[in-house]
């Protein structure tokens, strides 16, 4: 097939903290070094990009040696936890800023939607930021005409389009904004997950003419989210990004596997030395630790599978009435469900020492999304001695069930469900 | 997907550096309607929620002239070559402005657009043109408005007007002030993108070499030691010659007009290169 994109060894450098401070002295420091004819002193110190852990050097890499290429007609989802280099990578294909060292190649018109609405201004009305916001996007003139029923009509604010956009509401506005941009007459289309905003109905409007485009009209998409369930729906293959470097391209199905895999263990054992404690008079949460049903390790799980959480806890004293909980709470900190060991019968005589208790849920409840687990262990029926809010967070995800994934996503007001069984009492049809 | 060494067409080359006079010209006339909608743009949203609206074209030099009348013709007595105050005054206002607007937008074209030019590409050089732009349209409102004072005067304060042959030279001024305007504000764009503190320099620069120009005075008062320096000034040759072909009093040589000219070019292309080189990686340091 035929490559509309061809990357080779990309690199880019981001220089950290404070940028303006001292960097007359480090031009000059810079320059002398090229003078001399040596290699550029702040390129060297350079180490790979992980939010995570402080560095010692001031330089990090963002892109590391990117090496890959697409071909034409191609969707690919690019995926990375936050801070992996995504945005940088896009940055760099759309030119917004150039790499550092590397080449990228591109065939064909490409046109990038890191944002919406970029350039509209709210004194204008719908109609002139539509052919303002075109121009920007690279559309002549004359095209943006030849498109404009079609964009008013996919905005649906027809009957706004004379009013300056800053009466819009922020919905409408996005609409208009997305409107323009999926117009766009270009053999490449990079897309950052400008989908994150706008109601659920519209979103599903966006999702579907992304498809249209890449399925219908054979155009090359690159598609960045971190919404597994429109990724994998969009796209047909997948580029893994982690720490500025690539770990994966190939189908998207494999990719998503792995990157879900890969996200486990990364935070799925948390020590709690360093956490927010309870009084602590004759106890002290240690670690807790999330496993799959499979006893791996992991910060991922998936709805209606069966889970674990390892809680390692020490005793300063001997203690005959023990109470071990935790609970679930969503991001908004509304506690969902919660599991106390006397509830199960489990026991309650502890001597004096380090103890570690699993606890096993054999149906995850919550929908997908972010949860928070929070620990405490406390004499039954007295006040809680040790806990730790927050102490485990954990994405819940759906794509194991009946391999239906957005279905969940439309209610976002509820946060658990059950089985049910539904039967078919009467059916009048007429 | 490895990527394979084949010499195909490519349309585009993303680099980390690019050849120091690729100036991406041709990008830039593949944006022209993007110029035209953001001149438009400045226009419109100029005077939308004003009460005034366009009037604002006219009233601000108008009572900047009344203000130096006042203040330099009257309270400091100034010369004005024997010209009509206000004539003389406006004449230079309206000229300076130009200048002084296409130089200070320019300059911070990067932080007021920062937003914009991280998201999305088009040639950066389309910002600053727009700004020069959108200028000269309210140099050409302003400008009429000169027209008709001169007409004022000439019918009712029986001014003699002595236009002139040197007001076919007129477009050759108006580009060497856009030229100047813009390369001198793309020079300092690129350098405020890294030293902040020039940002701050700018509005009081502009305001020093505004009386190292003979806005408010003629050429031919200032005293033999301190012409050379205003001579040397590209703008002296620019105000001197409006008023030359306007008003029909001036110090302007040709030779002086070929050297702003002359010189405002090579600002203009040292401007455009620095810009360029800037604007790859700008988007880092705002």
């Amino acid at each position: 097939m035929d490559h509309v994109i061809e990357v080779s060894q990309l690199s880019k450098l981001y220089r950290l903290g404070e940028i303006g401070t001292g960097t007359l002295s480090r031009d000059l420091h810079r320059w002398v070094a090229r003078a001399m004819g040596k290699e550029d002193p702040f390129l060297k110190i350079g180490e790979s990009n992980d939010r995570t852990s402080k560095g010692s050097g001031d330089v990090v890499y963002s892109l590391r040696d990117i090496d890959f290429s697409v071909s034409a007609g191609d969707t690919v989802g690019v995926i990375g936890r936050n801070g992996a280099g995504k945005s940088t990578l896009l940055k760099i294909l759309s030119r917004v800023t150039s790499p550092s060292t590397g080449e990228v190649r591109i065939k064909g018109r490409i046109a990038s939607l890191l944002e919406v609405g970029t350039g509209f201004h709210p004194e204008l009305t719908g109609r002139e930021n539509i052919f303002l916001n075109g121009a920007i996007l690279g559309m002549r003139k004359s095209e943006i005409r030849r498109k404009f029923d079609e964009i008013v009509d996919f905005s649906g604010v027809e009957r706004y389009i004379d009013t300056p956009v800053k009466r819009y509401s922020s919905g409408m506005y996005v609409r208009l904004a997305f409107a323009v941009a999926a117009h766009l007459e270009s053999e490449i289309l990079i897309v950052d997950e400008v989908l994150a905003v706008g109601d659920v109905e519209f979103q599903q409007k966006c999702l579907g003419k992304m498809g249209e485009v890449s399925k219908g009209e054979g155009r090359t998409i690159l598609f960045v989210s971190h919404n597994m369930a429109a990724i994998s729906t969009l796209c047909r293959s997948a580029l893994i990004l982690h720490n500025g470097r690539i770990d994966f391209t190939g189908d998207v199905n494999a990719g998503i596997e792995r990157y879900v895999r890969s996200s486990k263990s990364a935070t799925g054992a948390v020590d709690l030395a360093n956490a927010r404690h309870h009084v602590c008079n004759f106890s002290k949460l240690r670690s807790v630790t999330l496993m799959d049903e499979a006893g791996v390790v992991t910060s991922t799980l998936f709805i209606g599978k069966a889970f674990s959480l390892r809680i390692s806890f020490e005793l300063f004293e001997d203690i005959r009435n023990l109470e071990i909980g935790w609970c679930i709470n969503n991001i908004q900190g509304v506690t969902l469900v919660g599991y106390v060991s006397p509830w199960e019968g489990f026991q309650t005589r502890f001597d004096k020492g380090s103890h570690e208790v699993e606890c096993t849920v054999p149906f995850l409840q919550t929908l997908p999304g972010t949860y928070y687990v929070t620990v405490w262990v406390k004499r039954m029926g007295e006040r809680i001695d040790d806990e730790v809010e927050r102490a485990i967070e954990f994405e819940v995800l759906s794509r194991d069930l009946n391999g239906s994934v957005t279905y969940f996503d439309k209610y976002a007001e509820l946060n658990t469900f059950q089985h049910s069984s539904w039967t078919q009492i009467n059916s009048l049809s007429s | 997907m490895t990527p394979k060494k084949n010499h195909e067409q490519w349309d585009l080359r993303i680099r980390p550096n690019s050849p120091l006079f690729d100036l991406h010209l041709k990008d830039v006339w593949n944006y022209r309607d993007l110029l035209a909608l953001l001149v438009r743009r400045d226009f419109v949203s100029f005077y939308k929620q004003t009460i005034l609206g366009p009037v604002w074209f006219f009233l601000q030099p108008l009572l900047t002239t009344v203000m130096y009348v006042f203040i330099f013709g009257r309270l400091a007595g100034l010369s004005t070559d024997g010209l009509p105050q206000p004539l003389f005054y406006l004449t230079g206002i309206v000229a300076w402005n130009y200048f002084a607007e296409c130089l200070t937008k320019t300059s911070s074209v990067f932080r007021d657009n920062a937003n914009i030019f991280g998201k999305v590409y088009f040639p950066r050089l389309i910002m600053p043109l727009s700004i020069v732009v959108s200028n000269l349209v309210r140099f050409g409102v302003q400008f009429l408005l000169l027209i008709c004072m001169l007409g004022y005067y000439a019918f009712f304060e029986g001014f003699k007007i002595e236009v002139n042959a040197y007001l076919l030279l007129l477009p050759v001024m108006i580009l060497i002030m856009a030229v100047l305007g813009l390369g001198s504000g793309m020079i300092i764009s690129a350098l405020t993108t890294k030293y902040r503190d020039l940002a701050f320099l700018v509005t009081f620069g502009v305001q020093l070499l505004m009386y190292a120009t003979p806005v408010i005075y003629p050429l031919s008062t200032a005293s033999p030691s301190v012409k050379g320096i205003i001579a040397a000034n590209p703008m002296t040759p620019v105000l001197e010659g409006i008023r030359l072909g306007l008003l029909g009093k001036g110090d302007m040589s040709m030779a002086s007009l070929a050297y702003a000219l002359v010189s405002s070019l090579v600002i203009l292309l040292t401007g455009i290169i620095v810009f360029n080189r800037v604007e790859k990686t700008f988007i880092d340091s705002v």
